[in-house]
């Protein structure tokens, strides 16, 4: 056990001045840092938002509404379906989760059937495969009833599909209120997680992320105004709708819109503020997709001089007249705007419509000072631990107590090398997670040396008993290593937060302190028995 | 060596004391099955006081701008919200108070209406320094998880001592083990100290300690089970905690220290976490000199079988476990 081969010395040695390297980022500041030549490493321990401030907000998508929505889609491709088909049908009709076909002559099922089946959408994508159908279309239990019913994997590829467009969605907003290295990802099925670092009050943002309802583009009534329609009588196919414009003049007058938009925000491209070339007034261009175009054209060109809504979240954000047909599908949007303003409105037609409703089921927000306060607490707790810890092996082991404590030492130093060349982030709960490591990792070495005692009390030679003290204690240490490192892996697999953060910490320490308790000990001790045998003496251990 | 002269350590430890703790294993066992009983009843009774991690609702951690916080003022104007009862506790120093609102009915957007009334009727006089609203989707899951959590762990680690000792070994384990995560949930049942995930990582750590803890007593069991072949069973016990018991004081003197360090200088939002800690750690140490080993001597371990085992076994653990060493 006590003989090195040079190799494995020059790789011990070589380990332990990595980790000195790739530790030294984080003694300096982040300017220290950047001015250093190319070669030498840079990447600091990324700090949890606990620690550096910020918000982490954990959205959840509503599915149901999803469902819901993607009824009526479909609801209109029947109706459509059936129509070119030439099939009769009394009524189309959303009854819990399928949608019902009720046909005017039962003899026509098979037909009809034959015919919505072609609405069937596969499920995947070209280089995967398709693995399935989005609906299912079957009679039903009467003559002349069809129902059809989304598929459980339909479902599942619409909330993804859905998911990646929030987080699209949400990532433009975010983008869009300047400076963020915030993250955005899915979280199992139907959540997204945002973490948003340096950021404390969240209204701003909760309120960018609020702002969830679709985009639509709707046909004003042509005649009756918002305030006839509440007085009389609101006309068939028209709703009244509150307007949220900024313009102070038009607030709290409402619409009287066609129910039925024109234009879906999903066919919406592109929208952009810019400036007019002529007036030099804040406008916004828009772009819409092909399908889109053609609709917005086929209408625009029948309602020129009329003005026409953008609503968003049932309110309605803007209603410009239409000059000119606007038909290859890009237009400007000009009026009152301010530079702010058009931006803002440009934001919210980008973002477009989020396909479902996100509502804020957990939020975890720190500030900046209590960050910072967590920050310095933790060096403090840190030192004093590590110093009663250096302390109390060095008084109770002597020589080969500072032989751990160097060992310990390796291993802090390790850890923080690991964490920042993994790009893990530190949180509060790593710090103690730290701390508790160093009390733990001293186990290694008080296990080693209390036998190297026990060896040297059945009256062996110091050397044997060194050599039967590191191989006997061995064995116990991995097994105990193994058991705490079973536990740290299970609080990662299944932890959330904080206790993620904690495991993370404790699984690098568990791996490093081996090393640096077991294999650079013994180096040092191993090193000092060649020593003191050169100095001719009788060798006394010192612990 | 070259920088550092040798000098001996002070060993301060009687090693020739020989502790009969076998000779109380009853007594200890009754307690212990006692204490795990009562943690029982005072989670049945008293339940936990759980943080919002577990129980939804929001945590508001503000600042006073300047001077100490006047807890009445903000006491009344925060009661007349209705968003039901309200609790305000100073945090640390007196600039510093903590604002808890229980979970509002009417799910995940009641609670951010609720911290938007809070916020409000707070005004401009505060820092906001930390908000936590969990709501009660997340709250059940992060409580199931928590749970799962625990019991995977559990899990985990007595299938690993089975694999490597004895079943017997295994059941001393999950009981050592059972008892302190029982009874450190009982100690905050008890004093209804705030519960939250943070205590969860701690239940996770204290098992991961109390298992390293009952595993060297094990191993040392295991090895003089080898040496001394004829030796009574309980003697032999005795024998090895007592060996052990130097280094299992002084492992767990030095754990201590590092979270005694944490609770006193980590700052007020790790107190409850070292808090548990500090006191699984005892439980922890305790249950496996005093419930995992004794519980040995009542199952009985076949001799022959863990001397076969131990020839096998340590040999290819050793050359499997790490081929860098020698």
């Amino acid at each position: 056990m006590l003989h090195f081969e040079r190799w494995k010395i020059i790789a011990i040695v070589a380990t332990c001045l990595a980790g000195i390297l790739f530790a030294l980022p984080n003694f300096f500041s982040k300017e220290t840092v950047a001015a250093w030549p190319g070669f030498m490493p840079k990447r600091q321990l990324a700090l949890g938002l606990d620690l550096r401030g910020g918000a982490h907000l954990l959205l959840a998508m509503d599915t149901a509404e999803l469902k819901k929505d993607w009824l009526a889609n479909q609801k209109e491709d029947v109706r459509k379906q059936l129509r070119t088909a030439k099939i009769g049908f009394s009524a189309i009709g959303a009854s819990g989760d399928a949608l019902q076909v009720r046909l005017v002559k039962p003899e026509e099922t098979e037909a009809a059937l034959k015919e919505l089946r072609k609405l069937i959408q596969p499920i995947g994508n070209a280089i995967l495969g398709t693995s399935g159908r989005d609906v299912s279309v079957e009679p039903g239990d009467e003559p002349g009833l069809i129902l059809i019913t989304p598929t459980e994997p339909g479902l599942q590829e619409r909330v993804a599909n859905a998911a990646s467009a929030s987080i699209e969605t949400v990532n433009r907003r975010i983008n869009a209120l300047g400076t963020a290295e915030s993250t955005i990802v899915r979280q199992g099925r139907d959540r997204i997680l945002i973490q948003y670092p340096g950021l404390t009050d969240t209204r701003q943002l909760k309120e960018l992320i609020g702002k969830t309802a679709k985009l639509t583009f709707h046909s004003v009534h042509p005649s009756v105004s918002a305030e006839e329609a509440k007085q009389t009588r609101v006309p068939i196919g028209y709703k009244v709708y509150e307007s949220d414009e900024r313009d102070e003049v038009r607030q709290g007058a409402g619409y009287v819109l066609a129910e039925t938009p024109v234009v879906h925000g999903d066919d919406l491209v592109d929208a952009q503020p810019s400036f007019d070339e002529r007036t030099n007034e804040p406008i916004i261009s828009f772009r819409f997709n092909q399908a889109g175009a053609r609709r917005f054209g086929a209408f625009t060109k029948d309602h020129v001089g009329e003005p026409f809504a953008i609503v968003l979240d049932e309110k309605v954000i803007s209603a410009p007249v239409i000059r000119e047909p606007i038909l290859g599908g890009t237009g400007q949007i000009s009026g009152n705007f301010t530079v702010e303003s058009a931006n803002n409105l440009a934001i919210q037609l980008r973002s477009g419509a989020l396909p479902a409703k996100l509502t804020i089921v957990e939020e975890r927000t720190v500030g900046p000072s209590l960050g910072a306060d967590s920050i310095e607490a933790g060096k403090l707790a840190g030192l004093i631990g590590c110093l009663s810890t250096a302390i109390l092996t060095i008084a109770y082991y002597g020589t080969f107590g500072v032989y751990a404590v160097i060992g310990l030492i390796v291993h802090g130093l390790l850890i923080v090398a690991l964490m920042s060349l993994i790009g893990t982030t530190l949180t509060l709960p790593g710090i103690a997670g730290f701390v508790l490591t160093i009390g733990m990792a001293v186990d290694a070495n008080v296990l080693i040396y209390e036998r190297i005692r026990e060896e040297l009390r059945t009256g062996k030679t110091p050397i044997s008993a060194i050599d039967a003290g590191f191989t006997r204690a061995f064995v116990t240490i991995a097994d105990s290593q193994l058991t705490t490192l079973a536990a740290a892996v299970i609080m990662f697999w299944l932890g959330s937060g904080p206790i993620r953060g904690f495991a993370v910490t404790l699984t690098i320490g568990i791996l490093t302190s081996v090393f640096s308790a077991v294999t650079v000990t013994r180096l040092l001790v191993a090193m000092w028995i060649r020593y003191s045998k050169g100095r001719g003496r009788a060798l006394e251990v010192p612990v | 060596m070259f920088l550092v002269p040798d000098f001996k350590g002070h060993d301060f430890f009687p090693h020739n004391l020989r502790l009969p703790f076998m000779r109380y294993k009853g007594l200890c066992f009754g307690l212990s099955l006692f204490f795990m009983a009562l943690s029982l009843v005072l989670f049945f009774t008293l339940s936990f006081n759980f943080g919002v991690d577990f129980k939804g609702g929001s945590l508001i951690e503000v600042q006073a701008k300047s001077g100490a916080a006047d807890i009445a003022a903000m006491r009344k104007s925060l009661d007349g919200l209705g968003i039901g009862e309200v609790q305000i506790q100073s945090f640390g120093t007196e600039s510093d108070v903590l604002i808890r609102v229980e979970q509002q009915p009417g799910g995940e957007d009641a609670q951010q209406a609720a911290l938007k009334k809070v916020v409000d009727a707070l005004g401009d006089g505060f820092v906001q320094r930390r908000v936590e609203v969990v709501g009660p989707a997340v709250s059940s899951e992060l409580r199931t998880t928590g749970v799962i959590a625990v019991l995977a762990s559990i899990v985990a680690i007595v299938v690993y001592v089975w694999f490597r000792f004895e079943w017997q070994f295994a059941l001393g384990a999950v009981v050592a083990l059972t008892h302190d995560v029982l009874v450190t949930a009982g100690i905050f049942s008890l004093f209804q100290l705030q519960f939250d995930l943070s205590i969860v990582a701690a239940l996770l750590t204290i098992l991961g300690y109390s298992v390293n803890d009952t595993v060297v007593v094990s191993d040392r069991i295991r090895e003089n089970m080898r040496k001394f072949k004829k030796m009574d069973l309980n003697e032999l016990l005795d024998i090895s905690i007592n060996e052990t018991l130097s280094r299992t004081l002084l492992t767990g003197l030095t754990a201590i220290a590092g979270i005694l360090a944490l609770y006193f200088f980590g700052g007020e939002v790790l107190r409850n976490f070292s808090f548990a800690m500090l006191f699984g750690i005892l439980i922890g140490t305790y249950s496996s000199v005093f419930i995992a080993a004794p519980l040995l001597g009542y199952l009985g371990v076949k001799r022959d079988l863990g001397a076969a085992a131990a020839a096998t076994k340590p040999a290819g653990g050793k050359a499997g476990a790490n081929p860098t060493i020698r």
